[in-house]
């Protein structure tokens, strides 16, 4: 036979412990909404309203380690900054496709904010420009490693930069507002990149 | 600023006993220099990339990179040593070396090659890249930083020739230029050797970057062209 209060006892605390299911259950809901609201809700892509205008993109070859230019009808923003992240999220796009020739995961999501400011070191009066372009960490989580590929994929930001953008003669790289030593293992990001460096090979495409 | 002192023994020192020192240090250990002098004690030292903490990337196959550029490695200095070269290695284990510890080894072995062993799993064949800096002449006293600018020259004929040896034996090879913390810190002819899958004509994979075939096959080949780039450097 049960005594009394030991039943009593025992329902409390079946009560007590249905109720911290419940405030558990409730707070797990609560941090998952947190979650998806703390995600980048910003527009990768510009407006449809803006005009659309020609973009060229340098885009990387892993077969043959080239820089191949690919000409692009895109609307782009008036903005230089939001200008540079609207071309740079179309050139990881192509990355990011199936049938990618340098394949990425990520895509456009990749390019958080691109700024730019006055260059370092430039002649002045010439107008050359820093461009710090801020990727985010996911896109460099997903990154292949590997010299050839990673430098790749800098050498392409940067000439497609320039080529949009004549005035960006230097580019910088942080990720999620970070400095980080490298891309995914070997390309340095610690360094400011001239885009200079990255000249595209001979011949190419439009769409 | 970090500087490094590169060892040129004909430089003009103020201290006659330092300039005997430098001297007779420079014909004790006599290796190359810039210009291609005659070494007597051929050097090579091979750098297999990441290790220890620093696992690198991942390939196909599951193996990690600092595996494969290990297991590279030690082929490598089997093949250069019994052709009676003097090999020197950054790491023997899965250890982690320092980037510019690396290049310390490097430039206290007073090389006549040195080689930065990588693997990917992407793109394909050999990818062979020489330092980004700018070709200085080298100088007595040079920065830490671009430490290799001063031997750029003589990294690109050293690029050329294995790119030879290479393509003659039906390797697909891409020539690049890259900025890599280590090569950039190196005084002697430096190149970083990637080594990506062997794929066939449509594209498709026929050979891992860890296959123990394909690697035997590269560091044979390596082994040969270093051979005919230690004869040309005891050409007068």
């Amino acid at each position: 036979m049960i005594p009394r209060y030991q039943k009593i006892l025992f329902g409390v605390l079946l009560v007590g412990a249905l109720a911290m299911a419940g405030v558990l259950w409730h707070l797990r809901q609560r941090a998952h909404e947190r979650l998806l609201e703390g995600q980048d809700s910003a527009p990768t892509r510009a407006p449809e309203v803006a005009p659309t205008e020609q973009a060229m993109l340098l885009v990387a070859n892993d077969a043959d380690g080239s820089l191949l230019t690919q000409a692009r009808s895109l609307p782009l923003p008036a903005d230089p900054g939001a200008r540079a992240r609207v071309i740079l999220g179309n050139l990881l796009d192509v990355y990011a496709a199936p049938d990618a020739a340098h394949p990425v995961a990520g895509g456009a999501s990749g390019i958080a904010q691109v700024f730019l400011m006055p260059a370092a070191g430039g002649k002045s009066g010439s107008g050359d420009e820093l461009a710090v372009v801020n990727l985010t960490s996911n896109f460099v989580a997903s990154h292949p490693s590997g010299l050839e590929t990673e430098t790749l994929t800098v050498l392409s930001i940067c000439g497609t930069l320039h080529a949009n953008l004549p005035q960006v003669t230097q580019v910088r790289f942080l990720v999620d507002g970070q400095q980080r030593p490298n891309l995914a293992g070997h390309a340095d990001l610690t360094r400011t990149y001239l885009t200079t460096d990255a000249a595209p090979v001979a011949g190419g495409s439009s769409q | 600023m970090r500087w490094i002192r590169v060892p040129s023994g004909l430089m003009v020192i103020p201290s006659i006993a330092v300039l005997a020192a430098l001297l007779a240090t420079s014909i004790a250990g006599a290796q190359s220099s810039p210009n291609g002098m005659i070494a007597q004690r051929f050097v090579v030292v091979l750098d297999a990339a990441h290790g220890g903490d620093d696992a690198g990337g991942r390939l196909a196959s599951g193996q990690v990179e600092k595996a494969a550029t290990l297991a590279l490695s030690v082929r490598l200095r089997s093949l250069l040593a019994a052709r009676g070269m003097t090999v020197v290695t950054t790491r023997e284990s899965d250890m982690t070396v320092d980037p510019e510890k690396r290049a310390d080894i490097a430039n206290h072995a007073k090389a006549a090659a040195c080689l930065s062993l990588h693997a990917t799993e992407s793109g394909a064949g050999i990818h062979i890249f020489t330092s980004s800096l700018a070709p200085l002449e080298p100088g007595l006293f040079v920065p830490w930083k671009t430490a290799q600018a001063g031997w750029i020259t003589r990294s690109l004929a050293l690029a050329g020739a294995l790119n030879s040896a290479l393509l003659k034996e039906g390797f697909n090879v891409t020539l690049s230029r890259t900025d890599l913390i280590g090569v950039d810190n190196m005084t002697c002819p430096a190149l970083a050797i990637e080594i990506a899958p062997l794929r066939g004509a449509d594209g498709k994979v026929t050979a891992e970057a860890d296959d123990a075939d394909y690697q035997a096959h590269l560091a044979n080949t390596l082994a040969t062209a270093l051979l005919a780039w230690r004869l040309e450097a005891h050409q007068p």
